[in-house]
């Protein structure tokens, strides 16, 4: 496929602007590198976006299992809602009585995730996961702070967690105490013991975990850290298989982060926006960052934490995303949230039953919204991975589960239908999951070909990483 | 309603005997009692339609002005139909970030090309496929610079308000010192900032043009930074890169912003664009996803994530930052923008904005605003008024017209884009008169 700076002749762009109807008054600065663009009428823009789009497999091509990811459908009336005039063309910086409708819909629905996950109070200046952690990770800084307990800097992870939650441990100045997982992927309540302490601020955990299990000793390693003096952050990157069923909340957390992105249906648009809001029990909403809207007397207001921790961007967050999160609770309700979590559950079970004399199970017993199989034997046996099995599903049109994580899973493939597949198209992919199998068994030298139908086959990602070529380059004389 | 479920009730009870279950509550059983939920306190579903109704409502709610004149930060500029007709594709709606690439060509490339587009705006080797906006980026780039000695940052006070806050969050995260160096007559005070830097700071951050729509001396400031052995990095506003010297050529070593004035909506504060690029010898110091061009197994041109070994699925708790979700469509809508536009639409933008800024400046100045700074400005300004504020801004309401952010009492800073035509203006600076000399002759 030409890149956009490949096409060569120059050609007619289009006018979009009208004659400047002022006198022109230039600055006393210019640039002297000749600012190269592309050069193309619309007609070619347009073919090599459509060109583009035909090149990425989203959504609406097929089947997306994407463990951890919630991969499900984006309902179409969350982007037409989002793209109305009067949230599209609302400045952030507008008087108070002229953006009365955006901030009633984000007080709404902070009080309607609040509801769902049992907190008090939810900032969505979070940009995304990631940002919603290190956003939670500073509210448990500042605890600690405020109450002068200054040696509190350690944070406890277990090594089944998603990177971000390490990576934002440091980001917000604590030291990571990682703790392995039991054999049965849950958290090793003894090593928990052991690992808490007098310099323990917090524990951070994502339930269901990562291998799709809820851990059924919640009670109990929440209770560890608050008895430690620390505090327990939930990462709420699989709430799809619980909300509606149970509340971090009456679980012993004191400060979550949600994933709009995954759980609430808003797309990832390719990698993003997405939207992390980071939500509290009450004694730390002092803390949260930014500005948060509140009803009074003369219509709703911006009200600004007393002791908050700053900014972490700038605004109020990925505001459109959170538009599209309010039309999908509205359209679910109380049952729809609850049925969304129950078919999340039903559809990852149905496949895992359907694929577990095939493929062997990480864990084998009831999982959650997601399940973990590994090729570990087959690799070890017939030299066929992870890697080949994800490979294989490619020329099948089907999106490969997430490879290679949890960390403690050799040879992982981690599977999470959504509860928007038909049970038609999960027996369809089982179907597809055991013939790869079948035929790599077969002939195992063939599944290292696969895939041989997309646009460009496995890539040398070696090359890319040795010798990195980053963006594109003109000829000096250009 | 159980809209986006499709599996009907029967097909369900059937999936659970499958496996060998009776209910749902078996499927759940493993949850303690004691947190399970009898009912959610929410509202029951709604159908489309009234939910469309609802939301609608709220959107009514919003005041959307015709005119505006005010930015600090988010700039209304005219975005070409093709842009949001591009990216309004499906596929690029609802795809992953690409971790496979053999089926995500199409996000890669795009990728690659806005890498590409970002480095020829600022001048630089390198660019990540975005963070989250431009406050943010500034806060990411100052983590670059920051070395086991050196740990103190040095930001200008005529950043953006909020960038300043952002930076000061990451930092007191990382337990590291920020100094503000002052203003002086609305740009940079450099006497102050080389009394501020020694072995221990990291990075200077300034803003171009800064908060006030001043020009800041860069070159100067890249130099002492320099000179002190600390890095330079520069927040940009992309549109007036088109025309003003490159980061590169200021001799930043980062250069980051704000990318929402590249043809994204002003959303009421998001989503936004933080774009980020820098030199080849600190392109490995940057946070994110990053896109290079390699081939496949035929040796066909191709694009994939690559440099991952930054980032924090591969190192964890050392990675540079925690990234992980970016921005990937608004860069793609950046993209698309910049594409449309090309160099010659878009510093025809640029120029339009200064132009229209400076006649606003003087219309208004005519009609008995006082200029409160003397420095070259490029589309924004302070303008002091004899009167309170809220009274101008209310009267300007009246005839559809946001005017200039308040920054104070009687300061108010006034932006122009292209957007804005001279009758518009002219209304403008004729409400503001009015105003005024309603108010002096009482």
């Amino acid at each position: 496929m030409r890149l956009l700076f490949d096409y060569e002749n120059q050609q007619k762009q289009s006018t979009y602007l009208p004659k400047c109807d002022v006198e022109k008054t230039e600055l006393s600065l210019k640039r002297k590198q000749k600012l190269h663009l592309p050069v193309l009428c619309e007609n070619e823009i347009s073919r090599h976006y459509t060109e583009l789009a035909k090149q990425t497999h989203g959504v609406n091509d097929g089947f997306y299992p994407l463990g951890s990811c919630t991969m499900k459908y984006n309902p179409k009336i969350n982007d037409v809602l989002a793209g109305l005039g009067g949230f599209t063309e609302i400045h952030p910086l507008q008087d108070l009585e002229s953006v009365q409708g955006c901030l009633e819909l984000m007080k709404q629905t902070e009080e309607a995730l609040c509801t769902i996950t049992g907190m008090d109070a939810m900032t969505f200046q979070p940009a995304a996961g990631a940002h919603g952690e290190f956003c939670g990770l500073l509210l448990i800084k500042k605890y600690h702070e405020i109450r002068n307990d200054l040696k509190r800097n350690k944070i406890i992870i277990p090594d089944s967690a998603h990177g971000t939650n390490p990576a934002s441990a440091s980001m917000a100045g604590f030291k990571v105490v990682t703790i392995a997982s039991k054999e049965d992927g849950c958290v090793d309540l003894d090593a928990l013991r052991q690992a808490v302490g007098e310099d323990t601020a917090g524990l951070m955990l994502t339930n269901p975990n990562t291998v799709g299990l809820f851990d059924k000793h919640i009670l109990e390693i929440t209770q560890i850290i608050h008895d430690a003096g620390g505090l327990n952050y939930y990462d709420g990157a699989n709430l799809n298989a619980i909300m509606g069923i149970a509340r971090p909340g009456d679980m012993g957390f004191d400060v979550i982060h949600l994933n709009l992105h995954k759980t609430f249906s808003t797309p990832h648009g390719g990698g993003g926006p997405g939207s992390g809001p980071c939500g509290c029990k009450q004694f730390l909403a002092d803390y949260l960052p930014g500005v948060l809207p509140c009803l009074t007397e003369e219509g709703y207001a911006w009200h600004q934490p007393k002791q908050s921790v700053g900014a972490i961007k700038a605004f109020y967050g990925n505001f459109l995303v959170v538009v599209k999160t309010w039309a999908y609770l509205l359209t679910l309700g109380s049952e729809g949230i609850r049925e969304t979590a129950q078919n999340a559950v039903l559809n990852a079970n149905y496949m895992m039953h359907q694929l577990k004399d095939t493929y062997d199970l990480a864990y084998n017993q009831t999982c959650m919204h997601e399940f973990v199989i590994s090729l570990n034997k087959e690799k070890h046996d017939c030299n066929v991975s992870a890697m080949d099995i994800a490979k294989a599903l490619l020329d099948y049109g089907i999106h490969p589960p997430t490879m290679y994580f949890p960390l403690i899973v050799h040879e992982a493939l981690m599977i999470e239908p959504t509860e928007t597949e038909t049970q038609e198209t999960l027996d369809r992919a089982v179907a597809v999951f055991k013939k790869i199998m079948a035929d790599a068994m077969a002939n195992p030298e063939n599944v290292h070909q696969a895939p041989l139908l997309t646009p460009v086959r496995r890539l040398d990602e070696v090359k890319a990483a040795r010798e990195p070529h980053l963006r594109y380059v003109w000829d000096k004389d250009e | 309603m159980g809209n986006y479920v499709p599996n009907t009730a029967q097909q369900q009870k059937a999936m659970l005997e499958a496996i060998g279950m009776a209910s749902y509550d078996e499927l759940f059983s493993v949850i303690p009692d004691s947190v399970k939920l009898d009912h959610l306190d929410l509202p029951e579903g709604l159908s489309e339609l009234e939910v469309h109704r609802l939301i609608s409502a709220l959107a009514a709610k919003n005041t959307v002005y015709p005119t505006i004149f005010r930015g600090a930060g988010a700039y209304r500029h005219y975005i070409p139909a093709i842009v949001k007709n591009v990216i309004s594709k499906e596929e690029f709606i609802t795809a992953y970030t690409p971790y496979q690439a053999e089926i995500s060509q199409g996000i890669l490339q795009s990728i690659f090309e806005y890498q590409t587009m970002i480095c020829e705006l600022t001048g630089m080797d390198v660019s990540n496929a975005s963070v989250y906006d431009g406050a943010s980026a500034a806060a990411e780039a100052v983590g670059m610079c920051c070395e086991r000695k050196r740990q103190k940052v040095v930001v200008s006070a005529a950043v953006h308000p909020q960038t300043l806050a952002a930076v000061k969050t990451y930092c007191w995260g990382k337990d590291r010192e920020v100094a503000v160096i002052p203003e002086r007559d609305g740009i940079t005070d450099l006497a102050a900032l080389s009394n501020l830097l020694d072995e221990e700071c990291a990075c200077v951050l300034i803003q171009q043009p800064n908060y006030y729509g001043h020009l800041e001396p860069c070159e100067e400031i890249a130099a002492l930074a320099h000179q002190a052995g600390a890095k330079s990095i520069m927040s940009c506003n992309p549109i007036m890169l088109s025309i003003l010297p490159t980061p590169r050529e200021c001799g930043a070593d980062i250069a980051v912003g704000e990318g929402q004035p590249l043809g994204m909506s002003l959303a009421f504060g998001g989503p936004y664009l933080g774009f980020m690029s820098t030199v080849e010898a600190m392109g490995r110091r940057l946070p994110g996803r990053i896109v290079g061009e390699t081939v496949d197994v035929e040796g066909k041109r191709a694009y994939v994530l690559t440099l991952q070994a930054r980032e924090q699925h591969i190192r964890r708790e050392k990675a540079s930052s925690n990234i992980c979700s970016n921005q990937a469509y608004c860069a793609l809508n950046a993209a698309v923008y910049m594409t449309a536009m090309g160099a010659s639409g878009m510093q025809e933008a640029a120029s339009q904005c200064i132009s229209k800024a400076h006649y606003l400046m003087k219309q208004l100045v005519n009609s008995g605003l006082e200029r409160v700074y003397q420095q070259e400005f490029c589309h924004e300004f302070v303008l002091r008024s004899p009167i309170c504020c809220t009274i101008l801004l209310k009267a300007l309401k009246e005839k559809g017209i946001l005017g200039g952010l308040p920054l104070n009492e009687y300061d108010l800073l006034w932006c122009a884009t292209e957007m804005n035509t001279k009758e518009e203006m002219d209304q403008c600076a004729e409400t503001v008169k009015e105003v005024l000399n309603h108010a002096f002759t009482l």
